[in-house]
């Protein structure tokens, strides 16, 4: 089985949000990036099946230079080779545009991506993807098997879960649930060392022209004082949420 | 010029995300000019499009589309949208609503922008604003191709009555088996409560319960409110609730009327996910923790005696309130 893992290069979950030139631009300054959180779910479960299967694993992202370190780690965590698209990522079509390519080039059965990347929330990549190439797609994925050419997925749907089952070859937007957190690996010195070896391809962009443009950012409102009640007047409380908040 | 809503139904009733869609769709309408024409698949009864500003109601029954499938659903959107020749197509983001929106984006060659909260301006200058960075930031992004495909993020424009001459009219989708290759083989669904995604209410614990033992108070709160019951991310890594209740950045996003956070510190990114929730309470023994930054309203005290007294005054309230 050959496994594509899609990689998206983002901000840590803890950093404070900034914007720069004129609030078009997310300021990365002093901004620590790691691979996008629902990806690495989808890497690790990719790990799995390299194990327990003999799956070969790829790796690629969307990006600058800048990108290298974050797909590097994907290399240390145990894929096999890297590919990055020498582009700025500007919209997810774009993206899933460029995506298409390579899963096209290296006619992979499985697509691992995750459900969004945490900066851009888009949350399109993988569809667009999975259509633009012809493949099956089930997003919001929290389980995946693999028996010959068959997926078992699970799907977590608005109160619950829903299984599926789909030929490969298949895209998952995936997240957390494919593993569990505590399964995720940080990478050893082996691995670190290994992956500096290990191949990193870059190739050209199809240079797809994006379908929307992030025009301005601009930073929520800062918060009222929160109005404190004491623990012994409840009463208080429950009239603040029915008159003030209206909210029961 | 017109614009087409997609409103969901579940056990063949509109879902209340579909009227508040339908709300959103006359009010794009009304700024690019056009009527709204509605799209609902099993759906038995949508004469409450009508005073929601739909004009045309689309209905498809089809026994084919019992059990959701994206892409057969997407499919009967794309069909629909040419049918009316639609310039902008309003879905939620529900479960369901986000995995076909990307298909259909393909379909219709249409520029897609999910999390979207407010309205554009015109049809010229079609700038949406959504939510980014996960409710850290807003993000305004312009739409440049010919059809648009906005996805509604739930409870961010609520209902607005529009009362409107709706006529009705079957639509059946051509589909082939090449629709329906993804197989549903189970479908477990908790329906007698309310979901995460659904709620106006959701009482929410942390570390601070100590114990999953503890989580009767939780889920006897949420009874009172007609709530879904949550959690933080350590409680969900600990194994003391599942994944489904986590919420926060990798978790689920909550957009509920009111959020109940007990025990909960306010970790940053806990924080980015409920932020859109219009009402917060905290319950904390800890009047240092980050989440009275966050909230509205704050009880610094026990949970274990804070909360029984809640749920009784409740009981009272509701009780004098029916």
């Amino acid at each position: 089985m050959k496994i594509l893992v899609c990689i998206s290069h983002v901000p840590d979950t803890t950093s404070k949000i900034n914007f720069t030139e004129n609030d078009t631009k997310f300021d990365t300054n002093g901004v620590q990036f790691v691979i996008n959180p629902n990806d690495e779910f989808g890497l690790t479960r990719a790990m799995w099946f390299k194990e327990k299967q003999g799956a070969t694993v790829d790796v690629v992202t969307v990006g600058d230079k800048s990108t290298e370190p974050t797909i590097r780690k994907a290399l240390a965590i145990g894929a096999d080779s890297a590919i990055r698209v020498d582009a700025e990522p500007l919209d997810g079509f774009q993206v899933a545009k460029e995506l298409a390519k390579v899963a096209q080039d290296g006619s992979y059965d499985l697509i691992i991506a995750g459900r969004e990347s945490i900066d851009y929330n888009g949350g399109m990549v993988p569809g667009m993807l999975a259509k633009l190439i012809g493949a099956n797609f089930i997003n919001t994925c929290v389980s995946l098997e693999v028996e010959d050419d068959k997926a078992t997925a699970v799907r977590e749907i608005d109160g619950g879960k829903e299984t599926l089952t789909a030929n490969l070859p298949l895209v998952i937007g995936g997240q957390k649930g494919l593993v569990e957190e505590s399964d995720l690996k940080i990478p050893n010195m082996r691995g670190i060392m290994m992956a500096r070896k290990k191949p990193l391809k870059v190739v050209e962009p199809v240079a797809e022209t994006p379908l929307t443009k992030a025009e301005k950012f601009e930073k929520p409102a800062p918060k009222g004082e929160v109005k404190l009640v004491d623990a012994d007047n409840i009463d208080e409380l429950i009239d603040l949420l029915h008159n003030e908040a209206k909210a029961i | 010029m017109s614009v087409l809503v997609y409103t969901e139904s579940e056990n063949g009733k509109l879902k209340k995300a579909a009227l508040e869609v339908a709300s959103y769709a006359k009010a794009v309408a009304d700024a690019i000019g056009g009527n709204v024409t509605a799209v609902s698949i099993n759906s038995d009864n949508n004469d409450d499009l009508a005073n929601y500003g739909v004009h045309k109601s689309l209905e498809v029954s089809d026994e084919k589309l019992q059990k959701f499938n994206a892409d057969a659903y997407a499919e009967v959107i794309t069909q629909a949208a040419k049918k009316v020749d639609a310039k902008v197509v309003v879905i939620s983001q529900s479960a369901n609503a986000k995995y076909l929106a990307p298909l259909l984006s393909i379909n219709l060659n249409a520029a897609y922008a999910s999390n979207v909260v407010d309205v554009p301006k015109t049809d010229n200058e079609f700038t949406v604003e959504r939510t980014a960075f996960t409710n850290k930031a807003f993000n305004h992004t312009s739409l440049s191709t010919d059809v648009k495909i906005l996805g509604l993020s739930n409870n961010a424009f609520g209902l607005k009555e529009s009362k409107a001459e709706m006529t009705k009219e079957d639509f059946s989708a051509e589909l082939g088996d090449d629709h329906f290759k993804i197989n549903v083989e189970s479908v477990d669904k908790n329906t007698d409560k309310v979901s995460i995604a659904d709620a106006e209410v959701v009482v929410s614990g942390g570390r601070g319960l100590k114990d999953p033992k503890n989580w009767g108070m939780i889920e006897d709160l949420a009874d009172v409110l007609g709530a879904a019951t949550a959690c933080s991310k350590p409680v969900s890594d600990m194994g003391w609730r599942p994944h489904s209740e986590h919420v926060g950045q990798t978790g689920k996003p909550v957009a509920s009327n009111l959020y109940i956070a007990i025990g909960i510190s306010g970790a940053i990114q806990h924080l980015a996910g409920i932020s859109a929730s219009k009402t917060k309470v905290v319950i904390n023994t800890d009047d240092e923790a980050p989440f009275f930054k966050a909230a509205d309203y704050g009880i610094v005290g026990d949970a274990f005696e804070v909360v029984p007294k809640l749920i009784e005054k409740l009981k009272d309230f509701k009780a004098n309130n029916a």
